[in-house]
């Protein structure tokens, strides 16, 4: 236990020691920042609308813009993943600071879990900087507190499968870009499988949908927790850091 | 202290180690000798558990490296051919993490950063950058992080390669200095750093192990015959080579002579003798009978460069090899 707080708070301070946390904090804000003026914008401009029409409808600022918002930050985060998860192990294996890890007396599972709760740590210090925006909600109106609090665990739940799945690729190379390219790639395609829904509803479709990381947050984002959701995420984040743990072993029996 | 015997590493296409045995016992410094790509790398990552062996067995501190991956490692300390530095670390903050890593408890860090600190020479940068470090410094934090929870065994790649002359002289100082309290096993391929710094010597080549002995056995076994350095030159006028070459083919126990420079009318000579002969006096004897001026006669002792072109260059190495075994 120890030992993974230990990497886990190496690898914070050199996410911190170097531009990429303020970058992709700052990135971030910027385009929560912006889907979450939209919505809120859509959202005023629909509640004038049904006022001067001369019946007013009762408007969620859930429905209205959490829900919207929470969606796009799910969307946003795909990109984010990759930049978070490519230095892991592709760093290190290009430094030869891997053999310091490999030579001191951790486990293996050790150096993952840190590195991979680390990730997870920037990722949610970054999800924060989305929440400010929403926290200006509970000024001005009431929304519901519970399923914003259901959607945050959701993006957490997603974020760290794709975190493991993203620690695994940089453990196949030794190359930072590769490893960000390669997993931006199944990102993207674990998002974008959900569309065939749209057009298609076969039987390798309905599987199709099932694999894509999206498709399980919708009832996130909709304030509900589905134990086969959260099911679904935790088994794809200790497939992925399985994958790590064998990729990591290999390391040593072919370098 | 680390006992290896058969050891095999082979990788995909390549065998990388064959065969290897040889066991270091504690206190002890030595040196692992041979040319770039001979499997001193592959035979180190195999001691400190970074590759599994293919065959054989490997036992350091009497805690097998494919068994007790976890016992090995605690008392291991590695520096391999490029240190592991995070550049974007302090120097104290980095050996405060290694330290942490090998298991000091919290309560003793301080203390033992401290005390590795001023032992390497890094106490002045410690709150530096390790990415604006220059390369000696560098070398040296890595030996710190290397020693920082006093391993009984110290595997050492190459820890002078790339430093400057004055750097090379302070880091085997240094390396010197830690042995009794630790055993070392350093790789090189510069003989001299072998002669300077280790009391035993493994000679490794293509993946075997070519000779095994201490630096003094492995010259003196090699040497057999003596080899003399002779400077003459005339008291006055021309003195042809030639005539001193049958001169000196002429004294008693001579074997070979070769005529090597002539430089401002000094010939020099190089004269070998038969097994088990002396013949410094006769050859000076000589020398100054003819009426010649005698300017230098000293012996050419082997170097390990010498010893180490003859292991692994010619058909040598195989009985060199039997010999040691």
């Amino acid at each position: 236990m120890t030992n993974i707080w230990i990497i886990c708070r190496k690898e914070l301070k050199s996410y911190f020691a170097s531009p990429i946390a303020y970058g992709l904090m700052a990135f971030f804000a910027l385009i929560s920042g912006y889907f979450f003026y939209a919505a809120t914008a859509i959202f005023v401009s629909r509640g004038m609308e049904s006022q001067m029409m001369g019946r007013p409808m009762p408007m969620d600022v859930n429905e209205w813009v959490i829900r919207p918002v929470l969606m796009n930050v799910s969307v946003i985060g795909l990109f984010l993943i990759p930049m978070i998860t490519m230095r892991l192990f592709a760093e290190e294996k290009r430094s030869g600071t891997i053999e310091l890890l490999a030579t001191s007396p951790v486990r293996d599972f050790e150096i993952i879990l840190g590195k991979w709760f680390a990730a997870l740590l920037m990722y949610i210090a970054i999800l924060a900087v989305s929440a400010l925006n929403i926290l200006i909600l509970f000024a001005y109106g009431s929304p519901d507190w519970r399923p914003l609090l259901v959607g945050y665990f959701g993006l957490i739940l997603q974020g760290g499968c794709l975190l493991a799945i993203g620690t695994f690729i940089s453990t196949t190379t030794r190359n930072q870009i590769i490893a960000g390219v390669g997993t931006f790639a199944i990102c993207l395609l674990l998002w974008v499988l959900d569309w065939v829904t749209a057009f298609e509803t076969t039987a390798t479709s309905k599987v199709l949908s099932y694999l894509s990381v999206v498709t399980h947050f919708e009832p996130f984002s909709k304030g509900v927790l589905d134990s086969k959701d959260i099911i679904f995420y935790f088994s794809v984040i200790v497939f992925g850091l399985f994958l790590t743990a064998r990729s990591m072993e290999s390391l040593r029996w072919r370098s | 202290m680390i006992r290896v015997q058969d050891l095999t590493k082979r990788y995909a296409r390549t065998v990388a180690v064959d065969n290897v045995s040889f066991e270091v016992e504690k206190g002890q410094i030595v040196g692992f000798l041979g040319p770039n790509g001979a499997g001193k790398t592959t035979t180190m990552r195999v001691l400190t558990c970074f590759l599994p062996p293919t065959g054989g067995e490997a036992e350091v501190a009497g805690f097998n490296v494919a068994q007790k991956p976890m016992e090995v490692k605690k008392r291991i300390g590695y520096l391999p051919e490029t240190p592991p530095l995070y550049p974007e670390m302090e120097v104290i903050e980095y050996l405060n993490f290694v330290g942490r890593l090998k298991g000091i408890p919290k309560a003793q860090l301080a203390e033992r950063v401290k005390e590795v600190s001023e032992r390497c020479n890094v106490a002045d940068v410690s709150t530096k950058l390790i990415g604006k470090l220059s390369k000696g410094y560098r070398q040296r934090v890595g030996l710190a992080q290397a020693i920082i929870h006093n391993p009984d065994v110290l595997i050492l790649d190459e820890p002078t390669a790339g430093l400057d002359p004055k750097q090379i002289i302070e880091t085997r100082e240094l390396i010197k200095n830690l042995a009794g309290d630790h055993t070392i096993i350093l790789s090189t391929h510069i003989l001299p750093e072998v002669e300077q710094t280790c009391e035993k010597v493994i000679i490794i080549n293509k993946g075997k192990v070519v000779a095994t002995d201490s630096v003094e056995n492995l010259t003196s076994r090699l040497r057999g015959s003596e080899s003399v350095a002779v400077e003459v030159s005339a008291k006055d006028g021309e003195l042809p080579a030639q005539n001193v070459q049958q001169r000196l083919e002429q004294v008693p126990g001579v074997s070979r002579v070769v005529y090597r420079t002539a430089r401002d009318g000094k010939l020099r000579f190089e004269v070998e003798s038969l097994q088990g002969r002396h013949i410094r006096p006769e050859i000076a004897r000589s020398v100054v009978e003819a009426g010649w001026n005698l300017h230098e006669l000293h012996p050419v002792a082997f170097s390990l460069e010498e010893i180490f072109l003859e292991l692994t260059s010619s058909d040598k190495s195989a009985q060199a090899s039997g010999a040691t075994q």
